[in-house]
């Protein structure tokens, strides 16, 4: 096998390589922007531009399927359920002044240096004898082969060998549907909302905000919000 | 809401977005057949429930964008979602109480057919297509839920 | 250049992971808590398909152990490199003796899994901020809980 990994080296080396330094070094440049950025349409834009990079990225990494979705869901489907929250709450993230992000940036850098100091163990990049490549994934290989007969495997062991799992996340979306209805309702009811926690009734013009806020709808959106 | 200009480019006849109408009711239904093949040709490419739902509610997506909230509703109405959403994990759980009538385990599609491997085949056709029908309902009930409510910060805000 | 680069992919996830993180830390925006708390997730997402990749391999979709672009009789169909989609021969699989190699599975399906997950669980998120913003007319979070500090001390809205 070793004998094997060291005749295709080269042809491995140039293009993954080279796409992978590319491609990482694309999202890091990405990261760093968001933390810069204020403009919220520019933070989920860029949140789009991360997914699309790192599909482009699973692609180099032989994860076909797995950029497939994080194309189709991550700079597909994310953006624009972003895009449409933030135009019903903001649009700009007000700064926060750099001594109170010292805090954060103290924690971030303490547990980036101890995952850092783990990274010498971990196994080499492409490595075939690694533990997670030796075992349970090979051996799925296998069995798709002569039990499921079909020829992707991701597929198989989705469906067929994890299919508890499967089930299971099904639920989850379900559930995610399920509770995103229930907060917010398929046809929309802005601005009519009421809250009885321990017996006290609170509504629109009671809640602790209602003071603050310019109602600046005209007459009319208001009567059409009403209903 | 309604934007001056925009009325008077409608009573002129000319529409700002035509160029997008045009386009995309030509895409739509190439969207949708797309996400037919995915569905389908999972077993030997790359693809799946997941991705083809994903892509089944993109198209709805799209078509709610350039036409508007009302005509996408009016073609895949709400009342859908909520059956859709249901019946995909009840398909899917559905598919293991019959492998257990079956006298297999829970989700062991083995025993669907006389062959092992066809079995495995028709267990997973019918599974991905549960996973179709959460994630396409899902997807564009959670779409629906933002788009029709009301902005409460006006366009001047931008 | 391979041996200099072997540790590079983990150090990038780290360094994407502690962005992700700051960015939840740092923010009071919800909205952007949520894209930093999106970044810290698909950081994640990297470090299981590193793992997964194995030198020399390819897609872990198998190819079907009989000469390219021949069909069942043995006829040519087409000219070229073709993978012809499954029937019921042989796979090709990797061991001794063979020259194929495939990544690993396994990973990719849990990833699958989990960035479908993981746009559930944001729509979730982002209907929580809508109420919030509803409700309290900020999405900062310090004067969130500024406002939940006034209500409480005093009981009223204001």
């Amino acid at each position: 096998m070793s004998l094997l990994a060291a005749a295709v080296e080269p042809a491995f080396l140039v293009p993954t390589l080279l796409l992978d330094i590319c491609f990482l070094a694309l999202l890091v440049v990405v990261a760093f922007a968001i933390v810069r950025m204020r403009s919220l349409f520019g933070i989920v834009m860029l949140q789009g531009v991360y997914s699309l990079l790192s599909a482009a990225w699973f692609v180099t990494l032989d994860a076909v399927d797995v950029a497939f979705t994080e194309a189709a869901v991550g700079a597909g489907v994310s953006t624009v359920l972003m895009l449409s929250a933030m135009l019903l709450a903001d649009r700009q993230s007000t700064p926060v002044p750099m001594r109170r992000q010292l805090g954060a940036l103290a924690v971030v850098v303490l547990a980036g240096a101890a995952m850092l100091y783990a990274v010498g163990d971990m196994p080499a990049f492409g490595d075939v004898n690694s533990p997670a490549n030796s075992y349970v994934g090979m051996d799925f290989m296998a069995k798709t082969a002569e039990e499921v007969k079909i020829p992707n495997v991701v597929t198989a062991v989705l469906a067929s060998y994890r299919g508890y799992d499967t089930f299971g996340e099904v639920v989850v979306i379900f559930s995610a549907g399920l509770g995103v209805l229930l907060l917010l309702g398929l046809n929309g009811n802005s601005g009519n909302w009421v809250a009885r926690p321990n017996g006290q009734v609170i509504n629109d013009r009671t809640a602790p905000s209602a003071g603050l806020y310019q109602d600046n709808r005209s007459e009319e959106q208001r009567a059409e919000a009403g209903q | 809401m309604s934007d001056p200009d925009r009325d008077l480019e409608r009573m002129l006849g000319r529409d700002p977005h035509v160029v997008l109408r045009v386009i995309s009711k030509f895409l739509i239904p190439l969207i949708a057949l797309f996400a037919l093949y995915v569905q389908f040709h999972g077993d030997y490419g790359p693809g799946g429930g997941f991705q083809a739902g994903v892509i089944l509610a993109a198209s709805v997506i799209l078509y709610a964008l350039v036409f508007g909230l009302k005509a996408a509703k009016a073609a895949f109405p709400p009342r859908l979602i909520r059956y859709g959403m249901t019946l995909g994990v009840l398909l899917y759980g559905g598919t293991g109480v019959v492998t257990w009538f079956l006298g297999g385990e829970f989700l062991n599609y083995s025993v669907l057919a006389h062959d092992a491997s066809h079995g495995q085949h028709y267990g997973i056709l019918a599974v991905e297509l549960g996973v179709l029908v959460t994630v396409t309902s899902v997807m564009i009930a959670i779409f629906y839920a933002f788009g029709s409510r009301q902005p409460e910060t006006s366009n001047e805000d931008w | 250049m391979s041996e200099l680069f072997s540790q590079y992919n983990y150090v990038i996830v780290i360094v994407l992971m502690m962005t992700g993180l700051y960015i939840v830390f740092a923010s009071r925006n919800l909205i952007k808590k949520l894209v930093g708390l999106s970044v810290f997730q698909t950081s994640v997402f990297l470090l299981y398909i590193t793992v997964a990749k194995v030198k020399g391999g390819q897609p872990p979709i198998l190819i079907e152990d009989k000469p390219y672009g021949v069909d069942k009789d043995g006829h040519a169909l087409l000219e070229g490199p073709i993978q012809v989609a499954a029937g019921d021969g042989a796979f090709l699989l990797p061991g001794p003796g063979s020259d194929v190699l495939y990544s690993n599975p396994l990973p990719h399906v849990l990833i699958l899994t989990a960035i479908v997950v993981g746009v559930a669980t944001l729509a979730i998120g982002l209907a929580l901020t809508v109420r919030i913003r509803e409700v309290y007319h900020t999405i900062e979070e310090d004067e969130i809980q500024e406002m939940d500090f006034v209500y409480n001390l005093e009981g009223t809205a204001d």
